[in-house]
């Protein structure tokens, strides 16, 4: 266990110093620094000044490894756009992000798992197969249209709920949680509603086809045979088979959530990373779109591995490499 | 009362297809008794795990028992809804499957299956069912049980799991075991140790046992009574000793051929040339008569049965196929 957890921390490692590869080309070589950050009037002088106190004279390598071990410590320049610490402008908005996408990953779980089980044993019922055809169209609705749905039936026609910001705030050290508040809770709702309902439906849809697959199995009829009653045999014992690719998409997917957010952080004016990126392209604010990427790649590298130490958590067959070859004898 | 603790009366297993009904197993008829072991054999397809699995109830829809009736020491088994069921099967009928690398659940301990088990049909305290999943355990001959008692199914042998597979059908002392093909995917050299288990079981226990196997010379060396299927329905039923000693239906004949060391027991040493009807495809009559080297009229007009021991072949009932 503790030689596969030293292997997937150095594979995570190697990925991001790639990623921090990528970011500095893109911070070093897409436009001129120096040429983004001095007003006009700057003579040759200045300029030749700051490109030396920006170390930007020295070897590449030297360069990269700066970069590196500044994005370690979590300094990534200064925004060309506001002239803030990039990290400052990341930390304001990381929080509002990572709440609206933990809200909706929690939300696909806890409103999918279940009704994958259900359609996949009551497969016949016209239940099950109204769902089923629900979900086809949750798959294929467009984010945007379903936050706008939303937002017209639930905030502007009966008003339950806001349709955007996101409320009042709670600051806990650096990190400002709406979690705490009625009107921060009130506010992630319908982003949240909204993000997950691919989500919901991929889920489920995922469920049901591993549960079908796996009510199919040996292990599963034996249970039966046992005298299992049915409802423990569906939601214990085929269940648990199931939630491996459950637990890769939900890892996969946070990723793709993050990603997505951009788009319900627009239709909801969600004060977070998402409209930060969004204006850093518009600007081309080149430090912030590099900590963009590194971050999102950091979140995507460090569920990867989440996912595969879970695994082998969920599943003891993938704990001990000696699993197979014990398996001939004893 | 009589010690009958199953009782099977012209059973019959259909299932409904778009190309009309398939019967699976058609007509059968047997009982087995307290300590008793009845082998069933046949080539694939015969009935035998449909026979087995209508006695569980397991019958996968649209599969159906469609006509006859199942005793269990008295008690009328067939039809009962699935609660009733559940209060049957791994109680009263204990059930051992094919195959045992797949039998048991990978993601639970065997302690926690036993556990399981036991405490569903006993309502025994946690670690009272422990120390029954122990003793059960250690009675089908696991070594070390209080280290293996927390392993993971993998992390045993095919035979060591099915020997805890068998631990599982004994949880509740059931009246009847039906085992399934229990050594068809374990090494020859696994075989006799998990047959000789069973059987040992039986006797001490006086558990009656359903064994379900294609392969005649298990039957040989496990079974007392053998019950012959040919394309879902019963060929020849009797002790085995006679049966092997001096088969009455020439499908029989056939299989004993299949062992080798019986063979020198019989004269004709082939096997039998050509495969059994699919189901679709059953012959009119008997539905060996297109293999069968006797066949005469009568065969491919009506089918012969039998309802206790005996062959179902004109040759043996009526001493002509005219
Ligand atoms: N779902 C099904 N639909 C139609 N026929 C089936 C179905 N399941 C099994 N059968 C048929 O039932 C027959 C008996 O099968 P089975 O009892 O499994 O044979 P075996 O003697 O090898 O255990 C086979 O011919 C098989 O094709
Ligand atoms: S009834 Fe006829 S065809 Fe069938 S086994 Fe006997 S002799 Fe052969
Ligand atoms: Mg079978």
């Amino acid at each position: 266990m503790i030689a596969f957890l030293i292997k997937r921390m150095a594979n995570a490692a190697f990925v991001m110093l790639a990623v921090a590869l990528l970011a500095f080309v893109i911070f070093r070589f897409f436009g001129d620094p120096v040429e983004m950050m001095v007003n006009e009037q700057a003579t040759q002088a200045d300029r030749a000044e700051l490109r030396e106190r920006l170390g930007l004279n020295d070897g590449f390598a030297t360069q990269y490894a700066r970069f590196v071990t500044n994005a370690v410590q979590g300094d990534f320049g200064i925004s060309y756009r506001n002239q803030q610490d990039v990290m400052v402008l990341i930390k304001d908005r990381f929080p509002a992000t990572f709440e609206l996408v933990l809200v909706a990953t929690v939300i696909s779980l806890v409103v999918g798992i279940p009704l994958g089980v259900i359609t996949a044993v009551h497969r016949r019922s016209r239940l099950a197969q109204a769902l089923q055809l629900g979900s086809i169209v949750g798959v294929s609705l467009p984010s945007f249209v379903v936050g706008i749905l939303l937002i017209l039936g639930f905030s502007v026609s009966l008003g339950w709920l806001p349709a955007f910001g996101r409320g009042e705030t709670v600051q806990i050290g650096w990190w400002s949680t709406g979690l705490l508040t009625p009107s921060g809770r009130a506010a992630l709702v319908l982003p949240a509603v909204s993000l997950s309902t691919f989500q919901i439906t991929l889920v489920m849809r995922l469920v049901r086809a591993e549960m079908l697959e796996t009510l199919r199995s040996d292990y599963i009829k034996f249970a039966r045979a046992r005298g299992v009653p049915a409802a423990r045999v569906q939601w214990r014992h085929a269940l648990r088979n199931c939630l491996m690719p459950v637990i890769t998409l939900t890892g996969m997917q946070i990723g793709n959530l993050i990603a997505f957010a951009l788009v319900t952080e627009t239709v909801f004016q969600w004060p977070g990373m998402g409209m930060l990126f969004i204006q850093a392209v518009t600007f081309v604010d080149i430090p912030v779109m590099a900590a963009y990427l590194l971050l999102v790649s950091l979140i995507f590298v460090v569920l990867n591995t989440v996912v595969d130490i879970t695994y082998a958590w969920v599943d003891p067959r993938l704990r001990d490499d000696s699993a197979r070859s014990g398996g001939a004898h004893g | 009362m009589s010690d009958i603790v199953l009782d099977i009366r012209n059973l019959r297993v259909e299932f409904p297809t778009r190309k009309g009904v398939l019967t699976a197993v058609d007509d059968i008829s047997l009982q087995i008794r307290r300590g008793e072991i009845l082998g069933m054999v046949g080539e694939s397809g015969a009935g035998k795990s449909m026979t087995g699995m209508a006695i569980l109830g397991l019958l996968e829809p649209p599969g159906r028992i469609a006509a006859g009736s199942i005793h269990l020491s008295g008690d009328r088994i067939d039809g009962l809804d699935d609660r009733a069921l559940q209060a049957i099967r791994g109680r009263r009928i204990g059930a051992v499957f094919q195959d045992p690398l797949t039998s048991l659940n990978p993601l639970f301990r065997v302690g926690d299956q036993l556990v399981e088990t036991i405490r569903l049909h006993t309502g025994l305290s946690r670690s009272r069912a422990r120390a029954r999943a122990k003793d059960l355990m250690h009675e089908v001959g696991i070594p070390a049980v209080e280290e293996r008692i927390d392993s993971y199914p993998h992390q045993f042998s095919g035979g060591m799991r099915q020997r805890i597979v068998i631990a599982l059908a004994l949880c509740a002392e059931p009246e009847l075991i039906v085992a399934d093909e229990p050594t068809t995917a374990l090494d020859v050299s696994i075989q006799a140790q998990i047959t000789a288990l069973l059987r040992r079981l039986c006797r001490e226990r006086g558990t009656a046992v359903l064994l379900v196997t294609h392969d005649m010379g298990v039957i040989a060396e496990t079974a007392d009574r053998v019950a012959v299927m040919y394309a879902g329905r019963l060929a020849e039923l009797g002790p085995v000793d006679e049966i092997v000693r001096r088969p009455n239906h020439p499908y029989t004949s056939g299989l004993m051929g299949s062992i080798p060391s019986l063979r020198k027991d019989v004269d004709e040493l082939q096997m039998i040339p050509g495969s059994m009807p699919r189901l679709d495809a059953i012959p009119p009559g008997c539905a060996f008569n297109p293999r069968c080297t006797h066949a005469g009229p009568r065969c491919r007009r009506e089918t012969p049965r039998i309802d206790s021991p005996g062959a179902a072949c004109w040759l043996a009932l009526e001493g002509e196929v005219a």
